[in-house]
Formats: structure tokens, C-alpha cells, sequence
């Protein structure tokens, strides 16, 4: 079993979500979050004084998936999230150890 | 260079309150003095136009400031100024409106003390019945209108100290200012003949020196006594909800035509020009600080748009009885253009943290309209006072903006230190990284 975690531009959820679905993934968390890879931040101004953003906000989705899963929701994600610009975000898959459905006690592949 | 008094030419009732700061000129409805009779629709109008300056305060003012300030201080803002409200209209009954009204002792070109302060003979409002008339409407409902306006001065003030600030000291700070700055200062503009910038005649037709000026100043002097707030001018503090300060700045915009067309204290062609050049002034700096912004920081702002709308009525009030609408544009655009660099540029070369810029729009846009008074009152600008050797107007009006600046400014330094030196003025800095709501107030403004 694999955990995805991305990092996309909020305003792409819903169409990731549905490729989510597409590829037959059925539970998804999202975090709304704040951080700066190479877009960097902005600047705000209010009456002459400028303040630089250094954290820009984003989605964090995290998919627990089986691991023959793994490809084609990641490519699903970077599909639907992929704008061609600076700033789209990135994709963790790590290893993931043990899952259990609190209740019915499942493990693992049954619980996802 | 005091000029010859009385020219009154305008239809106005001059009356010695609050409204015409026209010394030289406004006499003959004070003068006179035939007995008053109530007027109906000028009693309407003043009810009006008092209910108009209070939402000023509660909820423009609040509000304005409150979308300024972060989130962690929004109540901490609304309950200063509320609880200025408050505490300003019990002092005004109680000795506030004898202290500027009551002009026991005064006589015209005299100066003595009664020039500087009024007496206490109308205090706990003495002698005030249904029956009592200032100018053809009860005098309860002129004690009430004025009352807004000795609200609304030290609410002010409230910008510049805003989010460091002790509550406790500043509810004694506002009763002394209120006390020994708002009182004479009002007292010597608008008490009437005997009252000392009355008699030099300084033109304030509705509170640029008394209001915009005393307060401005105030908020600088109290700026620098108190320091910068923790962290400025590095960390990001950066306006929570501009939202609550569009309506606030909408709210002071309509409230202002109570402000300036109320000072005419009466329904008529005064009243209606000055609503009329509020309007123009406001509209015009409003423009002009926003295409200030765009050229030079390259966006047209929100906060940039009502700033100049502000800074506009503030530059227009003492002006509102005796400039011209073509008057009102360049008064405006004057304002929106000055009051925009001080807040900007000015400040941060200077390193004050006038934290909403009480200095930048009211002190600055007040000493901007008091001077071009002067100017606009001319009849051959287009003005409707009786100005007719601009020179020697513009020095009055300095004169009267330069007696303020001096004694609000130390008048108010003496009262921040005395307050500093016993009960201290600031939070501490746990606090104010916790935010005053929670720390001052044990509540917080979003449960979300």
C-alpha cells in the first residue's frame, strides 16, 4: 500500500477530485495549507507599506491507495492538476504501513 | 491682521456654537438676538442631522478603524470607541457643554480667561427646559448635536494608538483630553465673540481645527509617547477585513452631510451648499489618492480609495460654509494628493507608527482645508464668505491652526506622560502579542 500526498493549487481540487474518481478512488483527505516552493510568495500593499507573502495557500490531498493503484493516481492528480505554470505543486508517494477501519476492524486492503 | 468683523453674507445664522467657525463673519444671527422662535423644519433638520454624526462614530468610525487593525485586536478597536461614546456624552452633560458653551465673562476683543475656557454656569445642563432655544431649535437638541461632535474628536485618536494600548488608561486619557484639549480648544472657536481664535476669525465652519486638527494632532503626540507596536515596521500587520472599513468609510461619508450641513444649524442655502461640496471634496480626493496609488505603486487600492474619501471630508469641514463646489474639487484633490504622501511615504521615512494614520489623513487633511479656507471663501474663487484679501486669511487661518497644533500637542504630551508615569500606558508585550480582545477583554472577535 502506498500514501499519495499532493500538493496542488486550490482552485483544482474539484478537478482532481473527479479524476480521483475516475480512477476508482473512493475516500480522499484535503487540508487547506500554506507554504512556497520556486513560485515564492506576492506582495500586498496598504497605504505605502508593502509586505512580502512569503506563504502562498494550497491543498494538501492525501490518498491512501494499494499499490497497483499507485500509477494511475498519480497520474490522474498530475493531469487534472497540471495548469503549465509555476506553482502547481508536487507529489509524495511513501510507503504505507498498516490501515484499519475503526468499525469493523478490517486491515489493510479491506480498509481502503 | 484680524479682519474688520462683522460681513456676514450668507443667509446663515451664525450661530457661536459649534458650526461657524466664522469669527469675523458669522456674527449677526449672535449679535442680534432678537428673541428666538422655534423653527419646525430647522428643529427636523438638526434632529436629523445629529443622529447622522453620532453613526459616524458608532458604528463608521468603529468600524473603520476595526477592519484596519488585525484580528486578534477587532474588539479591542469597537470597544474603545464605543466606550468613548459613552463616557464623552456623560462628561458633556455633566460639565463638557458648559465648558465650551457658557460664555459667562466673555466680551468681544477681550481676552481673558473666559477666551480660553468657558465657565461652569451651564453645568449639569442648568437652566436647559423645553422651552430653551439656541437659534430657533431647543437647545436640547443643539446640546445632543454638539455632543456628537465632542465624540467623535477623541474616537479619533483612537487610530493611532491602536492596538498597544492600556484600557484602563485610556478611559482616563480620553476624560483629561476630552477635559483640557476638546473643551477650551472648542471653547475658543466656537463660543463666540470673546472666544479667542473666534475673535482673531478663524474660519472652522464645522470642526476642521476643532475635530480633524486637535485630533490628528493628539493621535501623533500619543503615537510617539507610546512607541511602535512590537515588531512594526518589519512584521506584516496588514488590515484583517478591509470589508468592515469600506462600510465604515461609507458609513462616515453619509454620515459627514450631519457633520457639515448640520453646522449651518438650520435648513437652508448654507445647509445645501455644504452638503453639496462635501460630496465634491470627497469624490475628488478619493480619485485623486487612488490614481496616486496606481502611478506610483502600480494598482488602484481599496483601502487607497477610502482613505482619500476621508481625508476629502476631513479637508472640506472647515471649508463646508463658505467654498464654492469648484472650491470643493481643488480642496479635494489637494487633500487626496498631500494626505497620501504623509500616510505613505512620509510615514515610514519618519519610523512613527501612527498605526492607522490619524496623523496622515486627519491632522494633515485638516490643516490642508483649514488653509485653503482661507483661499476658497473668496468670492472671486467662487466662495460664499466674505474673503476678499486671501493673504491676510491664510495667515488667520495658519495662526488658528498653529495655536492648535502647539497646544493640543503639548497639552496632550503632558496628559500621556502623567498618565505614564502613574498608571502606564501600554499593555504588556505578552498581551499584545496575544491581541488586546483576548488579553483586555477575555473575548475574541471570531469563534469560527
Amino acid at each position: 500500500m502506498k500514501m499519495v500526498m499532493a500538493i496542488i493549487k486550490p482552485f483544482k481540487l474539484d478537478d482532481v477530485r473527479e479524476a480521483l474518481s475516475e480512477v476508482g478512488v473512493t475516500g480522499v483527505t484535503v487540508t487547506e495549507v500554506k507554504g512556497f516552493g520556486r513560485q515564492k510568495g506576492h506582495t500586498e500593499l496598504y497605504r505605502g507599506a508593502e509586505y512580502v507573502v512569503d506563504f502562498l495557500p494550497k491543498i494538501k490531498l492525501e490518498v491512501a491507495v494499494t499499490t497497483d493503484q499507485v500509477e494511475r493516481v498519480v497520474e490522474a492528480i498530475q493531469s487534472a492538476a497540471n495548469t503549465g505554470k509555476i506553482g502547481d505543486g508536487k507529489i509524495f508517494v511513501y510507503e504505507l504501513e498498516k490501515v484499519l477501519r475503526i468499525r469493523t476492524g478490517e486491515l489493510d486492503g479491506d480498509a481502503l | 491682521m484680524v479682519p474688520t468683523k462683522p460681513h456676514r453674507p450668507l443667509g446663515f445664522r451664525a450661530l457661536p456654537g459649534l458650526a461657524l467657525l466664522l469669527p469675523g463673519l458669522a456674527l449677526p444671527g449672535w449679535v442680534q438676538a432678537a428673541p428666538p422662535t422655534l423653527n419646525t423644519g430647522d428643529t427636523a433638520w438638526m434632529i436629523v442631522a445629529t443622529v447622522l454624526v453620532l453613526m459616524m462614530t458608532l458604528p463608521g468610525l468603529a468600524l473603520f478603524y476595526a477592519g484596519m487593525v488585525r484580528s486578534k485586536n477587532v474588539l479591542s478597536v469597537l470597544m474603545q470607541c464605543f466606550a468613548i461614546t459613552a463616557l464623552v456624552s456623560v462628561l458633556w452633560v455633566v460639565y463638557g457643554y458648559s465648558l465650551v458653551f457658557d460664555t459667562t465673562g466673555m466680551e468681544k476683543g477681550v481676552v481673558n480667561f473666559n477666551s480660553f475656557v468657558g465657565g461652569f454656569g451651564k453645568a449639569f445642563l442648568a437652566g436647559v427646559g423645553t422651552d430653551s432655544l439656541v437659534y430657533g431649535i431647543p437647545e436640547s437638541v443643539f446640546i445632543t448635536f454638539q455632543m456628537t461632535f465632542a465624540v467623535i474628536t477623541p474616537a479619533l485618536i483612537v487610530g493611532a494608538f491602536a492596538e498597544r494600548m492600556k484600557f484602563s488608561a485610556l478611559l482616563v486619557f480620553m476624560a483629561l483630553w476630552f477635559t483640557l484639549v476638546y473643551a477650551p480648544i472648542a471653547h475658543m472657536v466656537w463660543s463666540g465673540d470673546g472666544g479667542l481664535m473666534w475673535d482673531w476669525g478663524v474660519l472652522d465652519f464645522a470642526g476642521g481645527t476643532v475635530v480633524h486638527i486637535n485630533a490628528g494632532i493628539a493621535g501623533l503626540v500619543a503615537a510617539l509617547v507610546l512607541g511602535k507596536r512590537k515588531g512594526y515596521p518589519t512584521t506584516a500587520m496588514p488590515p484583517h477585513n478591509l470589508g468592515y472599513t469600506v462600510i465604515g468609510a461609507s458609513l462616515l461619508w453619509v454620515g459627514w452631510f450631519g457633520f457639515n450641513a448640520g453646522s449651518a444649524v438650520a435648513a437652508n442655502g448654507t445647509a445645501g451648499m455644504a452638503m453639496l461640496v462635501t460630496q465634491v471634496a470627497a469624490a475628488a480626493a478619493a480619485l485623486t489618492w487612488m490614481f496616486a496609488e496606481w502611478v506610483i505603486h502600480r494598482k488602484a487600492s481599496v483601502l487607497g480609495i477610502v482613505s482619500g474619501a476621508v481625508a476629502g471630508l476631513v479637508a472640506i469641514t472647515p471649508a463646508s460654509g463658505t467654498a464654492g463646489p469648484m472650491g470643493a474639487l481643488a480642496i479635494g484633490a489637494a487633500a487626496g494628493l498631500i494626505c497620501f504622501v504623509f500616510s505613505t511615504s512620509i510615514k515610514r521615512s519618519l519610523g512613527y507608527d501612527d498605526s492607522l494614520d490619524v496623523f496622515g489623513v486627519h491632522a494633515i487633511g485638516g490643516i490642508v482645508g483649514a488653509i485653503l479656507t482661507g483661499v476658497f471663501a473668496a468670492p472671486v474663487l467662487g466662495g460664499f464668505g466674505t474673503v476678499t484679501d486671501i493673504g491676510a486669511q491664510v495667515w488667520i487661518q495658519a495662526k488658528g491652526v498653529g495655536f492648535t497644533v502647539i497646544y493640543t500637542g503639548v497639552a496632550t504630551l503632558v496628559i500621556l506622560k502623567a498618565i505614564q508615569w502613574t498608571m502606564g500606558l501600554r499593555v504588556s508585550e505578552e498581551a499584545e502579542s496575544e491581541g488586546l480582545d483576548i488579553a483586555l477583554h477575555n473575548e475574541r472577535g471570531y469563534n469560527l
